[in-house]
């Protein structure tokens, strides 16, 4: 979904009857290079001025054995004339690398849809591995679909011949003639990719020669090769786009530049703390990249420390910051309460991935809302943003920053794996347009004294730099008197800084837009609210619905802590409530517990995105009277199940195409 | 820290309004004096200076000093510390620690920032026992110690602190007594050392761990058992009458007699606080080896400091760019859109 993406009107549209979309899948062995290859075509999809949207789904193990089907690593894109705000439901081009992509992704293939198999690894020991007995290349069992297998491997080692590589080396082009293939059918320029290809291999330039011509060789193939009529060229118009400068981003690209955005804004420096985690490195990753912008990051020994030495880079003046995924953020709870307790800014972003423990590291889920909104010992309310796409990550830093700054408090940021992995449009916006939002430091006594514990208007206490004279004193972690902050244990104070913390975290609701209904109106039959990445299925599935008439409405939130002041007011004029989430149900109990509304849930707790298929289905179900509901996880999406099994024991015996 | 002119304060400027709230007769009292007896010394400015602490009964510490404090949660000063100096490099830090907090819940942290070699100091106040959570044993109390948690005493072998500290890579080692007029001394030594300054003292708890050190500590066992090491002197005590020997032959410290002040040939070894080798066997004497107990500065070899390091790669990154958000946000791959595609 890119920013400025929108629907084509009646007009537009029928001046461009061909206004499309296409699924394409990428499926290979993990050491194939599928995500590479995606990447570099959403890269020149992107120039091509479609929108688009991605689904990067790879194993959990960083080389898992060759050729066996836990190995596989898949790459979806889904792009288009028109706004596209989901990476598919269901791809039209299957591009398989080996027998185990064939089979783990096949069965999510449209019903006459293109599969393009690389036959030269269609021997008996990767057949075997996937749990074939015989080709199902040659065995009829892929009769729904269109095949198209030919020898890429044999292909690529012919095209990079002259470049003297070794066996193994040569193979690795394969992905470099994939894509050139690829680029060829979707009437792409190869221009980016051989720029980018010079640039990677600046220093072995003969690698990148090689790579240069087997991307050729591919792109020839499908112009000269005389194939059967299944392999065509398409040509997809650009989407509307408002004029402007563009480019692609992840969400963890995204979240780093807003961070670095919102310091600026407030005219601090930030210090980064983090810990490797998946899916939240890449942040730090970005970040540690970022000196110039007074950017200091601190790979800490642990989650703990992490935070930790954000608090402390905070109390000493700079904006701290940490990331992390959900087991870390849970380390990290104890922290969060002193920042609480120390009403220091903090921003803590968690990209969620699958849980409890440890979970499924690199699929996507948005269970860690209770974590984020309830998650502390004591009453330790914090501010709560949760971003819906990449683009949409950049303004929700900034928009933690600033509350974070605003109201000396803890923010916590919520994305998840699927955000900060997936690449969308961005239209890189003006920076003039962001108000700026500066910090003002304590630096002198008032007339009446200093009381670092004493409140401006939004209920914030003062924030003093050590080092400045005269304002010396003391903070911590035990509960603080009104005003003076000593230590005070006595009941009426402990109560009224209970009341004044709850009082000050309450109080942004006043201090951020009032929720809008985000399509649709605002009152009817059925709202489906939703938060965080379900964006695309949710917004995509109402849409469809309102285009056959259904009286239903989208209201997607940004601000889960504190809510919208509007919102319970605005949610009490539809019928009927459904909130579709990844997890089992957290922003439901939210809403009724804040609002007494009879707020149904809808979940899918699979590790998967929603499809707009199961979101529409859902909606017309609730139309008919039945609401919410869970929906079961989905063997023919992405990631399919099979893909990221770390035992190595395969599931199901039979061939995915059979049931 | 920043070089600065000196200033002048008394041990007065350093005390807060805060009732002091240890148990009567804590060793925390001591400590508290001779660390705001040593400040006027160092010529340092209250508000540069920030008292860090954990959690525990030393932890609270930070109330008492007119300066900038902060009591953080359990074992996690050395994390706020490295958060706090790599944001102010200027700033003078410290950090209160104990036993348990420096070398139970925050080992991790102890063992990062000594490695790291972060410019601070820490002294960490060891009664060999959890006084604040009412006398439970501690990860440094002798193996038999009774305590609620242990009625029938300790099983587990203790930890050295200093031991844990040079295994760390700690740059600075000393040790001190609560009571002892040599304590700041020891402070002023830590704080001139630039890294991270490791400060065992020995700190009695009057009510949970009364006279644990009083073999070595009591004025009657003081000369006997107490060994204060100078870098470049002789290491000798019992008023000069006994020396350290480094035995070679079976690479162990033995006691020596000294006649008449004649060291040099009872073989008695001369401090190099900059031995490694020789700073770990000062660090494991025991008294039930016969040997006394090493106090003062035991190891001291700078080396370049972590906050300096950091400052020095984040200005060489930034050197000759110039900070442009524009020009961050629109980099990569960009394309341009001139009009809408799909206007009518």
């Amino acid at each position: 979904m890119a920013t400025a993406a929108r629907e084509l009107t009646p007009a537009e549209a029928s001046a461009h009857p061909n206004a499309e979309s296409v699924v394409v899948r990428f499926a290979g062995d993990s050491g194939d290079g599928m995500q590479l290859t995606g990447g570099q075509f959403t890269l020149s999809t992107a120039l091509a001025g479609n929108d688009l949207a991605t689904f990067p789904d790879f194993p959990a193990e960083i080389r898992a054995p060759q050729g066996t089907l836990f190995g596989v690593s898949a790459f979806q894109i889904n792009f288009g004339s028109t706004a596209i705000e989901t990476a598919g439901d269901e791809p039209d081009v299957l591009i398989a690398m080996n027998p185990a992509a064939l089979k783990t992704n096949v069965g999510a293939l449209k019903p006459g849809g293109l599969i393009i198999a690389d036959e030269g690894e269609f021997g008996a020991r990767n057949l075997a591995k996937a749990g074939y007995e015989v080709s199902p290349l040659t065995d009829g069992s892929l009769a729904k679909w269109q095949v198209l297998a030919f020898n890429i491997s044999q292909l690529t080692l012919d095209s990079v011949k002259p470049f003297g590589l070794g066996n193994k080396e040569a193979l690795r082009c394969k992905n470099m003639w994939t894509l050139g293939l690829a680029l060829w059918m979707f009437d792409r320029s190869r221009e980016p990719i051989v720029d980018w290809l010079k640039a990677k291999f600046a220093k072995a330039p003969e690698l990148a020669e090689a790579n240069i011509a087997a991307l050729n060789a591919g792109h020839a193939y499908g112009e000269t090769a005389e194939l059967s009529a299944p392999l065509k060229q398409h040509h997809i118009d650009a989407a509307p786009a408002e004029p402007g400068l563009y480019r692609t981003i992840t969400g963890a690209e995204s979240i780093s530049l807003g961070l670095v955005a919102g310091t600026q804004l407030a005219g601090l420096k930030m210090f980064f703390g983090g810990y490797p985690i998946t899916p939240a490195s890449a942040i730090l990753h970005h970040l540690s990249r970022l000196k110039e912008y007074q950017v200091t990051t601190f790979q800490a020994e642990d989650e703990i420390a992490a935070i930790a030495s954000a608090i402390g880079a905070s109390y000493a003046g700079q904006l701290g910051v940490t990331s992390s995924s959900g087991p870390g953020i849970a380390l990290k709870g104890e922290a969060m309460g002193l920042a609480v307790m120390t009403e220091l800014p903090l921003v803590i972003v968690n990209s969620q991935r699958g849980g409890p423990s440890t979970g499924l590291p690199t699929k996507t889920e948005q269970s860690d809302l209770y974590q984020s909104v309830y998650g502390r010992n004591g009453d330790a309310p914090i501010p709560v943003i949760a971003a819906r796409s990449p683009a949409d990550a950049f303004e929700c830093a900034i928009e933690a920053v600033r509350i974070a700054t605003q109201f000396m408090t803890p923010v916590i940021l919520l994305t998840d794996g699927y955000i900060a992995n997936a690449a969308e449009p961005w239209k890189v916006p003006d920076m003039n347009g962001f108000a700026p939002f500066p910090v003002q430091f304590l630096e002198e006594a008032p007339a009446t004294g200093f009381k670092p514990y004493s409140r401006d208007e939004k209920l914030a206490r003062p924030w003093v730099k050590p080092g400045t004279p005269g304002l010396l004193h003391r903070i911590g972690g035990i509960e603080k008197q009104v005003d003076t902050g000593h230590i005070d244990y006595s009941p009426a104070n402990h109560q009224a800084m209970t009341d004044l913390r709850k009082a000050k975290i309450d109080g942004i609701a006043n201090h951020i837009p009032e929720q809008e209904v985000t399509l649709g109106n605002s009152s009817g039959k059925l709202a489906l609210v939703g938060w965080g990445s379900t964006f695309g299925p949710i917004h995509q599935a109402v849409r469809r619905q309102r285009a056959k008439g259904r009286d239903v409405h989208h209201i997607h939130l940004r601000h889960i802590w504190p809510l919208p002041r509007n919102l319970g007011e605005l949610l009490k004029r539809y019928d009927k409530i459904i909130v579709p989430e990844m997890n089992s149900g957290q922003l439901k109990t939210v809403l009724r517990d804040q609002f007494l509304v009879d707020a149904r849930p809808l979940t899918k707790v699979s590790g998967q995105p929603f499809r707009i298929a199961e979101i529409e289905a859902a909606i017309e179900r609730a139309l008919d009277g039945d609401v919410g509901g869970s929906l079961p996880a989905d063997t023919t999406q992405l990631p399919e199940p099979l893909s990221g099994r770390d035992d190595g024991h395969l599931k199901g015996a039979s061939s995915p195409q059979s049931n | 820290m920043n070089e600065m002119t000196p200033i002048k304060t008394s041990p007065k400027d350093w005390e807060t309004d805060q009732e002091v709230r240890w148990c009567p007769g804590c060793g925390d009292y001591a400590i508290l004096k001779a660390v705001q007896r040593t400040m006027p010394e160092l010529g340092v400015k209250p508000e540069n200076t920030v008292f860090i602490s954990g959690i525990g009964c030393s932890s609270r510490f930070p109330y008492y000093m007119e300066t900038y404090g902060f009591h953080t949660i359990h074992g996690r000063a050395p994390a706020i510390a490295t958060g706090v100096k790599l944001a102010n490099p200027d700033l003078d830090v410290w950090i209160i620690t104990g036993d348990g907090d420096a070398l139970s819940i925050g080992g991790n942290h102890t063992m990062h920032i000594l490695r790291r070699n972060l410019d601070c100091q820490i002294l960490l106040f060891n009664n060999e026992i959890y006084g604040l959570t009412k006398g439970q044993y501690s990860p440094t109390s002798r193996v038999g110690t009774r305590s609620p948690s242990t009625p029938f005493g300790s099983v587990d072998r203790s930890a050295s602190p200093c031991a844990f500290a040079l295994g760390s890579g700690a740059r600075f080692i000393a040790r001190g007594i609560d009571t002892h007029k040599n304590l700041p001394n020891v402070l002023k030594a830590a704080h001139a050392h630039r890294g991270a300054s490791f400060v065992e003292i020995y700190q009695n708890c009057i009510v949970y761990n009364d006279d644990v050190f009083a073999p070595f500590t009591e004025k009657a066992n003081a000369a006997a058992n107490q060994v204060w090491l100078t870098h470049g002197e002789p290491i000798l005590f019992a008023g000069g009458t006994k020396g350290i020997h480094l035995d070679r032959h079976d690479l162990k410290l033995v006691v020596v007699d000294v006649v008449d002040g004649k060291w040099k040939e009872a073989g008695v070894i001369v401090h190099d606080e900059t031995n490694h080798g020789v700073a770990q066997m000062l660090i494991d004497m025991k008294l039930e080896q016969g040997l006394p107990i090493a106090l003062g500065v035991i190891y001291q070899d700078p080396a370049p400091t972590y906050d300096s390091a950091v400052v020095e790669q984040n200005l060489a990154a930034g050197k000759g760019k110039t900070p442009n958000l524009q020009a961050l946000i629109s980099k990569g791959q960009t394309w341009q859109v001139d009009k809408e595609p799909h206007a009518v």
